[in-house]
């Protein structure tokens, strides 16, 4: 318990933890600060670059083997499945409709990369590795929870004729998103080009990389603080509720999954915290073109404003702590 | 100098739904057309501002095109397949254009 609390007030003191806290208060106290939506795509970039390539050297060192095709299809499954468990609670303890909860669904099947990158930097404090594939794991656990919520939706009572549900163009758009793109791509580059090719690039994809995530997450604690602001007229108590319950769930099925593909700490952790985090880039896109009866104020803000900070804050240290515990790691 | 009479259709959409209101529009034979950034706004949903947006599930474009009158009609059935269930804003307004007709959006 000690090493929890340890852990979660480290993570709370770092300087990427602070600057998303500093951009949350901002937002709360309404103040005029804005990240231009170019410099946020621009760091958006550079992080999924970065995170993408070392998770390829990471394997172009290790090779490739069967727990990593293992742990990709248990990320796939963890994606599809997810989304039943949320969508049973939101019907259950809130008033719901089929297709806002279906929507909420696919959010929390499917996975938050900032969420996952700003794990991967808690874990390189803690002296920790996790296996390079992670990366991914992480890209193929985008998609499935999309098709999981309109699954969900497409058993219900039949809606008004000629709205969208999935189609070829749709389908594209989900699996070739700019973020599953370029995280597989340079993946691939970084497994292609190996230790060598991270040597030449080290000084711009190694270095920077603190200082970039701090700004990236200055803007998102900008996004979850205005997120926070409106969750108020917004989300029902026990919808705000499930927000902070539905990680805890999610993060629970990762370290089971976890533990028996044999995980080290560090990638249990990464595991847990893909299936404990939601999508707020790749699903609200696919929710609104599909579901578009689905309440963006609902999905949105429970996701951005509930658990990204709560997975960043204290899910983060708290999923790291549970992974050493239950794999003996140090 | 001389002008003519055309038709101006300003549709504001959300942007994940662009491409496929463009392909709607190039199928109805409107070829010609501008898209541009949304700023911001405030609507049933609230206010919103397009610094801050992180998902383009989230952010607004405006198409405007100009089309010779009989082309309206073309334009209203492709367009209002792809906005009906989504949100968004379509006006039409009589223009008067200072180029020749070749020249406009058709």
């Amino acid at each position: 318990m000690e090493s929890i609390f340890s852990l979660a007030a480290t993570n709370l003191i770092s300087p990427v933890i602070l600057s998303f806290v500093l951009g949350v208060v901002a937002a709360a106290a309404r103040s005029d600060l804005t990240v231009p939506e170019a410099v946020a795509k621009g760091m958006s970039i550079y992080l999924l670059f970065a995170i993408g390539f070392k998770g390829g050297v990471a394997v172009a060192n290790n090779g490739v083997d069967a727990q990593l095709v293992l742990t990709l299809l248990a990320g796939i499954l963890l994606s599809a499945l997810l989304p039943f468990i949320a969508f049973a609670i939101l019907r259950m303890v809130s008033s719901l409709s089929r297709v806002d909860a279906a929507a909420v669904a696919a959010h929390y099947g499917s996975i938050s990369i900032v969420t996952f990158v700003a794990a991967t930097s808690v874990i390189d404090a803690a002296g920790l590795a996790a296996e390079g594939f992670m990366v991914a794991v992480a890209a193929t656990m985008e998609a499935p929870a999309i098709l999981s919520a309109l699954w969900l939706v497409s058993v219900g009572p039949k809606r008004s004729p000629g709205e969208a549900r999935m189609d070829p163009a749709l389908a594209r758009e989900i699996l070739l998103n700019g973020s599953i793109v370029l995280l597989l791509g340079s993946f691939l580059i970084g497994a292609i080009t190996g230790a060598d090719g991270l040597e030449k690039i080290e000084s711009f994809i190694v270095s920077p990389f603190q200082g970039v995530l701090c700004l990236f997450l200055l803007d998102m604690g900008l996004v979850a603080g205005r997120g926070l602001r409106e969750s108020r007229g917004n989300l029902s108590g026990p919808v705000f509720f499930f927000g902070a319950l539905m990680p805890l769930i999610g993060a629970s099925a990762g370290a089971a999954a976890g533990l028996l593909l044999g995980l080290s700490t560090g990638g249990m952790t990464l595991l847990m915290v893909l299936a404990a985090s939601s999508s707020y880039i790749a699903v609200p896109a696919a929710m609104r073109v599909a579901l578009p009866e689905a309440k963006p104020s609902i999905y949105l803000t429970l996701s951005l404003g509930v658990t990204f900070p709560f997975n960043l804050t204290l899910g983060i240290p708290l999923y790291l702590a549970v992974a050493m515990a239950l794999s003996g790691g140090a | 100098m001389e002008t003519y009479s055309a038709k101006r259709v300003a549709i504001i959409i959300e942007q994940v739904m662009q491409t496929r209101l463009l392909d709607a529009l190039d199928s109805a034979g409107v070829k010609g057309y501008s898209v541009l950034p949304v700023l911001g706004g405030s609507g049933r949903s609230g206010q919103w501002l397009r610094d801050g947006q992180i998902t383009r599930g989230t952010g607004m474009v405006q198409v405007i095109c100009v089309v010779r009158p009989e082309q309206l009609q073309a334009l209203q059935d492709a367009a209002f397949a792809h906005i009906e269930h989504h949100m968004g804003i379509v006006t039409i307004s009589d223009v008067e254009v200072l180029r020749s007709a070749r020249e406009s959006s058709n």
